[in-house]
């Protein structure tokens, strides 16, 4: 029975995974992408590591895939945000089906969007 | 407060002789039991750690729940491709004051897909967030699930 859980758990991941993966490659521009891409340290990693504690009947392992869930809690996030961050003030364009720039008007008042000022 | 909740536990786990997770785990639920009773019968005064406790585990299952539901709609938004998106950059008013609440705002919202944290304006009043899909209601709609959601469980959690 365990086994059967663990077996499922780690298909649904590795499709998460998978997924985020090509999300990279269909998505239009860098926000968007690194949307698909943190999405598979969230769902896609914290199954896969929910298997690894049902199929080890063992604390110690126990113990690393749940450190390994809180690290990556801890971690990514603000990871996304840096390159995110970064993306946009170095200039990488929206895509242009992109419905609002909220950002990008409130800096025009002060200079114009992070992108077109003096570096 | 939550020295005593370990002790507890501790303590709970050497009578039954065995330090496995989950007669810790049920060690500190009855020691949690315990000391909402003593303190609603007055007997160590009024202790907020109990309801603190219980709002955590609360903001845990719901966030859990969106974390699950955010997933599966940015799967369905990836297989979909370009056609189905609707990104957008929302400025959200922040009724959070300290750096380490906005943080810990920031830190949800990115962890849950679909949204993310883009930047805090300097006179830290709002944040910016990038969503993969704007709701049909707009940027107005955006903001109120944003505010409703994650900002007033955030402040309901550190405020007593």
């Amino acid at each position: 029975m365990r086994q059967w859980i663990a077996s499922g758990l780690l298909a649904f991941g590795t499709v998460f995974t998978f997924l985020a993966a090509y999300g990279v490659l269909r998505l239009p521009d860098s926000l968007t992408r690194m949307q698909a891409t943190s999405k598979a340290t969230t769902l896609g990693i914290g199954s896969v590591m929910l298997a690894v504690a049902f199929a080890f009947d063992d604390v110690a392992v126990r113990t690393k895939a749940a450190l390994v869930v809180l690290f990556l809690f801890v971690t990514q996030p603000i990871a996304a945000h840096l390159v995110a961050r970064a993306a946009y003030r170095s200039g990488a364009p929206l895509w242009e089906g992109t419905v609002a720039d909220e950002l990008g008007e409130d800096s025009e008042d002060s200079g114009g969007p992070a992108s077109q000022r003096e570096p | 407060m939550i020295a005593w909740n370990l002790i507890l536990a501790l303590v709970w786990c050497a009578l039954w002789g065995s330090f496995e997770p989950a007669t810790l785990a049920v060690g500190f639920l009855v020691g949690l039991l315990l000391l909402g009773l003593l303190s609603r019968r007055g007997v160590i005064g009024k202790v907020r750690y109990v309801r603190k406790v219980e709002r955590a585990v609360a903001f845990a299952a719901f966030f859990l729940w969106e974390l699950v539901l955010a997933n599966l709609e940015v799967a369905l938004q990836v297989l979909r491709g370009p056609k189905a998106l609707r990104p957008a950059i929302v400025r959200v008013p922040l009724i959070l004051d300290t750096d380490e609440q906005i943080t810990m705002l920031a830190t949800l919202v990115t962890l849950t897909p679909g949204t993310m944290a883009l930047e805090v304006s300097e006179d830290r009043k709002a944040i910016y967030l990038h969503t993969m899909h704007l709701p049909k209601g707009g940027a107005e709609e955006f903001r109120r699930t944003i505010l409703q959601g994650f900002e007033r469980r955030v402040k309901e959690m550190v405020e007593p």
